[in-house]
């Protein structure tokens, strides 16, 4: 799913410093997953802001909402009808949601409370990790179920380079090298043939993220 | 003559701190005025929302009592209080609060003793530390945690 | 001749060849450029020039390859992955080519995180493989990557790329040679070897798998100045091993300098006898100045005198 992390609440404050009374606005779907703009989150965060403004005598009133999502034009209508009569919008949805809202809100502002990072995998309760960057054209067939687009540093599909050492990437211990890990998934499935190929250079201008904001069209589903 | 009487919200785990608790009231042993005491299954119950709420509403500290670290009925419980309890210390930091106010106390059933001494050391430092600057903030000319002396 | 450049002749006239490597200044002076060639002058059969490495900025290689020709030497114009997309490398091998420039090493680069400029947008289009295709389908092709626009002209170059015998997982780096083999690769040069024992096994897959028949394989050497370097490389250089041996025997020297040119020649010697190398690539790293005295003690002077292709002798 989508991972995020809240934003440090001293840029939230910066953002908030003109407004007296603000919805804040979670979401139920990916960003309580990781525990960084659901319900809890929420409560949490709008406890912090209260206290904070109340100790430096510009008190600011929050009126607390976690739809189930942000991102789809129903829920978004809906929230934007509870924005009536706030000066503001705090939404800790992905960067999809703060968009989508804003598009029902063209007199409100909607600031962004988390920062989007990565889509990924929980790798144990409260650790995520990036697995995936939408490259439009996923070659996880030939990889063994890793993909060196994610994960490896330099994205290089005939890897590894020369710095993998001991499974881990040059850049940092802590970063598996992906590539040992596709070389050890293969070899274990008994389909090492499948490096012995080159792979030649990707299409990132058309089938990937450089042929600018993608579009995806179900003809059969368009009512 | 008004004199601050810090108002503590202590988390109480069922299985550690509430027993305590009993012991000190059987034992006689005096404990702060002003103490509102929540009791909770286990430390790990206590939510960091709880901590910042208590503050939020006017507590001038908070503290939670949980069992020693390896002794948690429910395995990590305690730890979890803990991270908790670090966590909201952290945010607290952030806002202008001193995250002094907060603290995590491990004590055992039989701990009387423990219990209303670690409860007096703590109003001991609240009042240095003063009210919750919250509500002074909230009503200047009265304040919500005063007692009046004998 | 695939490119006619002096590395090739040496190659292909059976001479054992010789490389070694200059860093580009760190702006605009030229004298820098000029300090080491001369350094390097009549001791190398080519030099490389290296591509903002270690992502520290530097004048670019193509232009320092120019100033390189200028100065009266070959240069093995060393290419990354990390900061151009195939539209800027084609371009700059165009250019390079019309500038004399006829040996390439294709790389894909060290981490930009290393270097002084960490907020850059890392490129890598391309991967050091599909680097050594795309030249190889430039040359031969004589068409742009994707063999459909015709290129004005001819682009002669000598195809490299380097190779880790010490990277990991060891049993797979062969085969990945193998590959850059498949994309066209004509020359390779590995990493500095210290451990003998693991280069040998390396190059004896190199030989299972036919490779060392279809690629000039040239063997890495750094002389060891202390053994604080040595240390110090084997503990922060991810790919490179130093034996425990080796370390010792820099400590216990009288004067660490000398040992370390003493280790190199001697493994230099080494390296002769091995079926499949064809050459030396002379990683002098700041001690340029000590390839001459290097190579002289190897037994590797005078440098064959090749014919260029006007006939004149260099």
């Amino acid at each position: 799913m989508i991972k995020a992390e809240q934003k440090p609440i001293e840029e939230i404050l910066t953002y908030l410093d003109p407004y007296k009374k603000i919805l804040l606005s979670g979401c139920g779907a990916c960003v309580t997953v990781c525990h960084a703009g659901g319900e809890k989150e929420v409560s949490l965060l709008a406890s912090s802001l209260k206290m904070a403004r109340n100790l430096t005598g510009k008190p600011l009133e929050i009126q607390e909402i976690t739809p189930a999502r942000q991102c789809e034009p129903e829920f978004a209508e809906e929230l934007a009808e509870k924005a009536e009569g706030v000066e503001a919008v705090l939404s800790l949805s992905c960067g999809v949601g703060v968009q989508t809202l804003a598009r029902s809100l063209t007199k409100t502002p909607v600031i962004p409370g988390v920062n989007t990072v990565f889509m990924g995998e929980t790798v144990s309760h409260g650790v995520w990790e990036e697995r995936c960057q939408a490259c439009g054209n996923c070659l996880l067939e030939r990889t063994g179920g890793v993909c060196p687009i994610a994960r490896c540093s330099k994205q290089l599909l005939n890897g590894p380079c020369g710095g993998s050492s001991k499974g881990k990437c040059e850049i940092r211990q802590e970063t598996d090298c992906a590539w040992q890990l596709i070389y050890d998934r293969l070899k274990s499935l008994g389909q090492l043939d499948k490096l012995r190929e080159v792979i030649p250079a990707k299409n990132w201008g058309t089938e990937s993220r450089d042929k600018g904001p993608r579009r995806i069209v179900r003809e059969d589903l368009k009512i | 003559m008004l004199v601050f009487i810090p108002k503590i919200v202590a988390f109480c785990c069922e299985q550690s701190g509430v027993p305590a608790a009993e012991m000190a009231e059987t034992l006689k042993l005096s404990v702060p005025a002003n103490l509102e005491i929540v009791p909770v299954p286990c430390a790990g119950r206590t939510e960091t929302l709880f901590l910042l709420k208590a503050l939020e509403r006017g507590a001038d500290g908070v503290i939670v009592f949980a069992c020693h670290e390896e002794n948690c009925q429910y395995l990590i419980g305690n730890m979890r209080a803990k991270s908790r309890l670090l966590y909201a210390q952290n945010l607290l930091q952030k806002i202008g609060l001193e995250k002094e106010r907060l603290e995590i106390c491990n004590i055992a059933t039989n701990s009387g003793v423990k219990f209303a001494e670690t409860l007096k050391d703590k109003a001991i430092r609240l009042k240095e530390l003063g009210p919750n600057p919250l509500t002074r903030i909230n009503d200047p000319l009265a304040h919500a945690n005063v007692g009046i002396k004998e | 001749m695939k490119a006619g450049s002096n590395l090739e002749k040496v190659f292909t006239q059976g001479h054992f060849a010789v490389t070694a490597e200059l860093g580009p200044p760190k702006g605009n002076d030229t004298n820098v450029i000029q300090k080491k060639v001369d350094f390097l002058r009549g001791y190398v059969d080519a030099v490389n020039v290296t591509d903002n490495q270690t992502a520290i900025v530097r004048m670019s290689s193509i232009a320092a390859c120019s100033f390189v020709i200028q100065m009266g030497m070959e240069p093995v114009m060393q290419m990354v992955c990390r900061d151009r997309n195939r539209i800027a490398m084609q371009s700059d091998i165009f250019g390079a080519s019309a500038l004399g420039i006829r040996n390439i090493l294709c790389l894909t680069g060290d981490h930009h995180t290393f270097g002084n400029q960490v907020n850059a947008k890392n490129v890598h289009d391309l991967d050091s493989v599909q680097l050594i295709d795309m030249v190889r389908t430039m040359r031969d092709n004589q068409t742009l990557l994707g063999g459909e626009d015709k290129i004005e002209g001819e682009i002669k170059m000598f195809i490299g790329a380097a190779a880790n015998p010490f990277a990991d997982p060891f049993e797979f780096r062969a085969v990945r040679t193998a590959k850059k083999a498949d994309a066209g690769v004509d020359f390779i040069q590995t990493q500095c070897i210290y451990d003998m024992d693991r280069f040998k096994e390396w190059m004896k897959m190199i030989r299972d798998l036919g490779v060392h028949e279809k690629v000039h394989i040239m063997a890495g050497v750094t002389p060891l100045k202390s053994a604080g370097m040595a240390r110090y490389m084997a503990k922060n250089v991810a790919g490179i091993i130093i034996p425990d041996a080796l370390i010792d025997r820099m400590a216990k020297a009288q004067k660490g300098a000398d040992e370390g040119i003493n280790i190199c020649v001697e493994q230099i010697q080494e390296l002769r006898e091995i079926e499949g190398v064809h050459g030396i690539h002379l990683m002098a790293i700041e001690w340029e100045h000590m390839v001459g005295r290097i190579v002289e003690a190897a037994g590797l002077l005078p440098r064959p005198q090749v014919e260029q292709d006007s006939g004149e002798k260099v």
